[in-house]
């Protein structure tokens, strides 16, 4: 198992490196010469001198991927054209909302979803089956920017319940930051409930046709008991690794959400950064999540092997 | 189901043949034909009809009681719908309804163009990917790293290197969707290569191409034409959420995303704005996701169970 584990984080690297250098490589890749690109239309030939020299684009290929992935791995992901910080501290700075954001999205998703299928899988067939599954094709269908337009103007500008927008942080306590982060995980989290719910119930279905689930019938424990503890612990294998590719659902929204919002996160920042042709910011939020996704569905992958006896590789 | 009771052997004295039984199973009417295959997936019913309707509507959106979208009135400025004005006007006086009925044409161009592309280039990957056993470990690798770069960012990454363009956002979400549609192919072809028929092509000499084309692309088209409904409804999300963040369609085009990125400074006091476009978007992403998930059920009865 341990072989499994290292082979297994092993295998991340040369995915991170088709990452990095597909990143990398964008900006070749793009018609025209990539100083002009990211200069934009109104810069003067100073200007996009300046940008060839800072981004060393006057040196060969190779060499100039070399030393990206070399700063790279010393935790510096360049300098902003637009600001001239370092992409790594502009990060930093806008990181601590999306994280809360996604975070929050991900344990109510998990609260709501997996009961929701569980209950979708016991009652197949059913009015509740059916309802279930109908909102699951709504929540698939209702773009994120539209649930949250519509949620804002519900619960914050009709009941006031909660504020419209903004982002307080947590170190002002948790309930001012709670405040402001449910109503857009409400919003981000629609439809990785739907795909959470729809997988729970699949794969729950399957399960309760097995054998040991008419035993634990039979010997006469309560539904609940079922369900939650036999049925949803062998049936986790899909859920949890669904839940590990969802996380790409999350990050994409999470970029639409924050600007809905009006959250200061990484999304607000590359938005900032299309809009300024900022590339390097851009090439680095890239990065960032990406390995972000990686990581995520790597410790999906090493939780299994410790966890299921039946994992054999 | 009737036995049929001819019998051409004589029968022995002593015995009587016994009369027919009457049917135990009642006639099931056999629904054939587009009107019998509707009748039978009623989602396929609703959604096809919702999105012909979208369609109609975007073919015809000149002649539907609409303005020149583009046309700024500076004197009627953020007016409520009205009988005149049916959704209202936006901050430079345009008439939302026009812009709307013209975005439809952007969603579904944007939406169709991709699932015709992607699915296509993924079919072509995929089918190398798995018949090719050489070719199979480099090309997953690549789609592997592809895929670890969530499909909206890879789509702003790439429109942040373009200029604005309705053929350019089609191409950044193709390339965003490339990696999933040739893992799905690759994947259906594995399976399809065990497959009995596939080993007596070979046997009796079949050259690859022919047995890719011949034997394993038919039996890849209905799941592609499921994938392909999936993958145009999620391009019409993804393509409305670069022209809300500024990086999709250029402004001067309406497209659904482009009217609510300018209603959006305003949504608060003006909401109507960013409504009507955003409903739009809802039931046209709908209506082919019904569409989808009804030839899924059609298509592969096994799954439908499941899912």
């Amino acid at each position: 198992m341990v072989s499994y584990i290292l082979r297994r984080i092993l295998s991340t690297i040369p995915v991170m490196a088709i990452v990095a250098l597909f990143v990398f490589s964008l900006l070749y890749i793009a018609p025209g010469d990539p100083a002009v690109v990211i200069a934009g239309d109104q810069a003067s030939p100073a200007d996009v001198e300046r940008i060839r020299q800072s981004l060393g684009l006057d040196r060969p290929f190779l060499v100039q991927f070399g030393t990206w992935v070399w700063h790279i791995l010393h935790g510096d992901l360049g300098t902003s054209i637009f600001t001239s910080l370092s992409v790594s501290s502009m990060i930093a700075q806008r990181i601590e909302p999306t994280l809360s954001l996604m975070m929050i999205t991900l344990i109510l998703t998990i609260l709501i979803a997996v009961p929701l299928g569980v209950v979708a899988a016991w009652k197949a067939g059913s009015w509740v089956d059916r309802a279930i599954m109908t909102f699951a094709v709504f929540g698939f269908s209702l773009p994120v920017f539209v649930v949250g337009y519509v949620l804002a103007y519900v619960f914050a500008l009709e009941f006031q319940w909660l504020p419209v927008q903004g982002y307080t942080p947590l170190s002002q306590g948790v309930w001012p930051w709670l405040q402001n982060l449910i109503l857009p995980s409400i919003a981000l989290g629609c439809v990785y409930v739907a795909l959470i719910a729809r997988i729970t119930r699949a794969s729950m279905l399957e399960v309760l046709q097995q054998d040991y689930v008419r035993t634990a019938r039979a010997k006469g424990l309560g539904q609940r008991g079922i369900l939650f503890v036999h049925a949803l612990k062998n049936a986790a294998v899909p859920i949890v690794t669904v839940i590990g590719i969802g996380i790409a659902l999350l990050i994409g929204g999470a970029v639409v959400t924050e600007s809905v919002f009006a959250i200061p996160g990484l999304g607000r920042l590359t938005i900032d950064a299309i809009l300024r042709r900022d590339y390097p910011v851009i090439q680095g939020i890239v990065l960032l999540f990406s390995f972000l996704y990686v990581l995520v569905n790597l410790m999906v992958d090493v939780v299994y092997t410790l966890v299921d006896p039946r994992i054999r590789y | 189901m009737s036995i049929s009771t001819t019998h051409t052997a004589p029968v022995p004295p002593g015995l009587v043949i016994a009369q027919p039984l009457p049917d135990l199973m009642l006639p099931v009417k056999v629904r054939r034909g587009i009107i019998g295959f509707l009748r039978n997936h009623p989602t396929v019913a609703i959604g096809g009809a919702l999105l012909l309707c979208l369609i109609l509507i975007g073919i015809f959106a000149p002649y539907l009681g609409t303005v020149d979208p583009t046309a700024i009135a500076p004197a009627k400025r953020t007016r409520p719908p009205s009988a005149l004005y049916w959704f209202g006007t936006d901050q430079l006086g345009r008439d939302i309804y026009s812009r709307v009925l013209y975005g439809t044409r952007v969603s579904l161009t944007v939406g169709l163009s991709v699932a015709f592309f992607a699915t296509l280039a993924g079919l072509a990957i995929g089918l190398v990917s798995g018949f090719l056993r050489w070719a199979d470990g480099i090309v997953m690798r690549f789609m592997d790293g592809l895929m670890s770069i969530p499909p909206i960012l890879l789509a702003i990454a790439l429109m942040a290197l373009t200029r604005g363009s309705v053929g350019n956002v089609i191409l950044a979400i193709t390339v965003a969707e490339i990696p999933r549609v040739s893992r799905l192919v690759r994947s259906v072809v594995l399976s399809l290569r065990e497959q009995p028929y596939v080993d007596a092509a070979v046997a009796s000499g079949t050259r690859a191409p022919m047995i890719i084309l011949r034997h394993i692309l038919p039996n890849t088209l209905a799941p592609m034409l499921v994938q392909a409904t999936y993958i145009c409804a999620s391009a019409m999300i993804v393509e409305s959420i670069l022209s809300f963040i500024g990086a999709g369609t250029p402004p001067t085009i309406p497209s659904w995303g482009n009217i609510m990125a300018e209603g959006r400074a305003l949504w608060q006091v003006k909401p109507y704005i960013v409504f009507f476009p955003a409903a739009f978007l809802s039931v046209t992403v709908l209506a082919v996701n019904l569409l989808g998930d009804g030839l899924r059920d059609a298509l592969d009865p096994r799954m439908a169970k499941s899912l």
